[in-house]
């Protein structure tokens, strides 16, 4: 029991300490009356929404580091992707054969399915419609054959989301 | 040297405003709802991102005073990466579960 009310008091003052710090940031004026309004915001957005802040199981270290790498590797694809889809967009014959595909992953805990999702949907021709977390299911619509294909054969994405977060 | 980075900046919202004009082109000429948002939600992202890119190129090095601004122009890119997607995502699941027939190739547009 006194376990679990440290542990909020922590997130209480962890959150605290970064929404003042993300306050004196924004603000830029460093007067007694800022601070004040600073350390009285923070307080009550602290008390309020510590829990949504840091969730218990947050992310470890070594996962971080790893996303980190994996960062560049999608900012590169989603420039591919919008050069897809401007292709396809501005091409006279509009080369589009949309569809639904549905496919299971290994992937089970929060952050590694967001970070799933919203790759998919910044990548070429794929928009996350539906995620199932128990089975790790996901449903896409694809806006052509060749991006499903992405996803349903090469599975490149799926490898490296679960290599991130050691979800095989 | 001052007026490479007008260009490199220029370079950057040019291509930015490209991205932009192509997801408005896109949600125009694309048949239903589904592929519409593919334009806007990928195109919209990576523009905004290349104009906000080249806005920092061009204060780094004609108002050095204000660091802050730098900051808080990176934290929007940040923030945009997070809400783009999932806003998209967001979207297109209520489209889906309020029954939004997806387009197939041969039917009639939307």
């Amino acid at each position: 029991m006194t376990e679990k009310k440290r542990g909020k008091g922590f997130g209480i003052l962890v959150t605290f300490v970064t929404m003042f710090l993300f306050w004196l940031l924004l603000s830029g004026f460093f007067d007694a009356f800022h601070i004040t309004a600073g350390i009285i915001c923070s307080a009550i957005v602290a008390l309020i929404s510590h829990d949504l802040f840091m969730k218990e199981g947050g992310l470890a270290r070594d996962k971080l580091f790893k996303l980190l790498l994996y960062i560049p590797w999608e900012l590169w694809q989603i420039v591919l992707a919008n050069f897809d889809v401007a292709y396809r967009v501005l091409h006279p014959k509009m080369p589009i054969d949309p569809r639904i595909i549905e496919f299971e992953t290994t992937l089970r805990s929060d952050f590694a399915l967001v970070t799933m999702a919203n790759s998919i949907t910044l990548t070429p021709g794929t928009v996350t419609i539906l995620v199932e977390p128990e089975k790790g299911k996901f449903w896409v619509h694809a806006l052509a054959q060749a991006p499903a294909d992405a996803l349903l054969v090469d599975k490149t994405m799926q490898t490296k989301v679960a290599e991130v977060y050691g979800e095989w | 040297m001052v007026g490479i980075i007008a260009w490199v900046s220029g370079g950057f919202l040019a291509a930015g405003i490209f991205f932009m004009f192509t997801g408005a082109i896109g949600l125009l000429r694309l048949p239903d709802f589904y592929t519409r948002l593919h334009a806007t939600g990928k195109c919209d992202t990576l523009g905004e991102v290349l104009i906000i890119t080249g806005l920092l190129i061009y204060h780094l090095f004609y108002y050095p005073e204000t660091p802050l601004v730098l900051v808080k122009l990176l934290f929007l890119i940040v923030f945009l990466f997070l809400a783009n997607p999932t806003a998209t995502h967001a979207i297109m699941k209520a489209a889906y579960n309020t029954g939004v027939k997806p387009w197939k190739v041969g039917d009639k547009r939307m």
